[in-house]
């Protein structure tokens, strides 16, 4: 099983950078328009679908659930030291906001699209955006792989 | 007791409960509490954030997102508990 023809292939690599594009400025502009960690992630979780489908067997060594399963540990992990850092007042606490420096530019009113604000939403849209990327093409690849496999001893 | 008579009961008691619900609705536009009038007037001095709805997840709220995110795992741990013995 080599995957799809070659069409499929090619289409699936030109829609690889846009998908991959969209979806990271989703994660990024989470705190100024709709979306966030959660719709990012699903954003590229669907090219990595769209990678698995048409290349199947290819795409086996890049997607290894070893890596992506160490990724998602990771990216909880970050969420949740991120949410213990601002321990000095409560958990979960914004302690990065209207401080300047990272992400900490101030607001008064209205923002009007400074991208540098936000405190720890940006950081924590990012790990919860890797958080689900990494969970939803773990899923993918095991399913796919793992019925695939007993498909094809049924029929040997 | 024939059955007609269960789904009737059934039936008239839902009804009551939904009229009940339909007539105690607060009108539109006076929400019963002044929290969502706080975080729109302060969302964005306070988090820095245009977006009120991830200022609530991520800074209001978020050991529920915490929640969310631990979910997800799980469900990924069972996936992955289903067809881990298969190469």
């Amino acid at each position: 099983m080599n995957g799809m023809s070659k069409i499929v292939k090619v289409t699936a690599c030109v829609l690889l950078v846009p998908g991959i594009v969209f979806g990271l400025y989703i994660i990024m502009h989470g705190h100024l328009t709709p979306g966030g960690g959660f719709q990012g992630g699903a954003v590229i979780a669907t090219i990595s679908a769209l990678l698995i489908v048409a290349y199947s067997d290819e795409i086996r060594g890049i997607m290894s659930r070893d890596i992506l399963s160490i990724m998602e540990s990771i990216a909880l992990t970050a969420f949740i030291m991120l949410a213990l850092l601002g321990l000095s007042a409560t958990f979960f606490n914004n302690f990065m906001v209207n401080e300047g420096g990272l992400f900490g530019n101030m607001v008064s009113g209205i923002n009007p699209g400074d991208l540098n604000t936000g405190g720890v939403i940006p950081l924590m849209n990012m790990a919860v955006g890797l958080e689900v990327y990494s969970a939803l093409s773990l899923i993918l690849v095991m399913m796919y792989f793992g019925s695939k496999k007993e498909v094809l001893e049924d029929a040997g | 007791m024939n059955a007609g008579l269960y789904k009737i009961l059934v039936f008239a008691v839902l009804f009551a409960f939904i009229t009940a619900a339909v007539v105690s609705t607060h009108p539109f536009g006076e929400p019963p509490s002044e929290m969502d009038d706080y975080f729109i007037k302060n969302g964005q001095n306070e988090t820095g954030a245009n977006n009120i709805v991830t200022s609530i997840l991520f800074d209001y709220r978020g050991l529920d997102t915490l929640g969310e995110a631990t979910v997800l795992f799980t469900a990924v741990t069972g996936v992955f508990m289903l067809f881990a013995g298969r190469k």
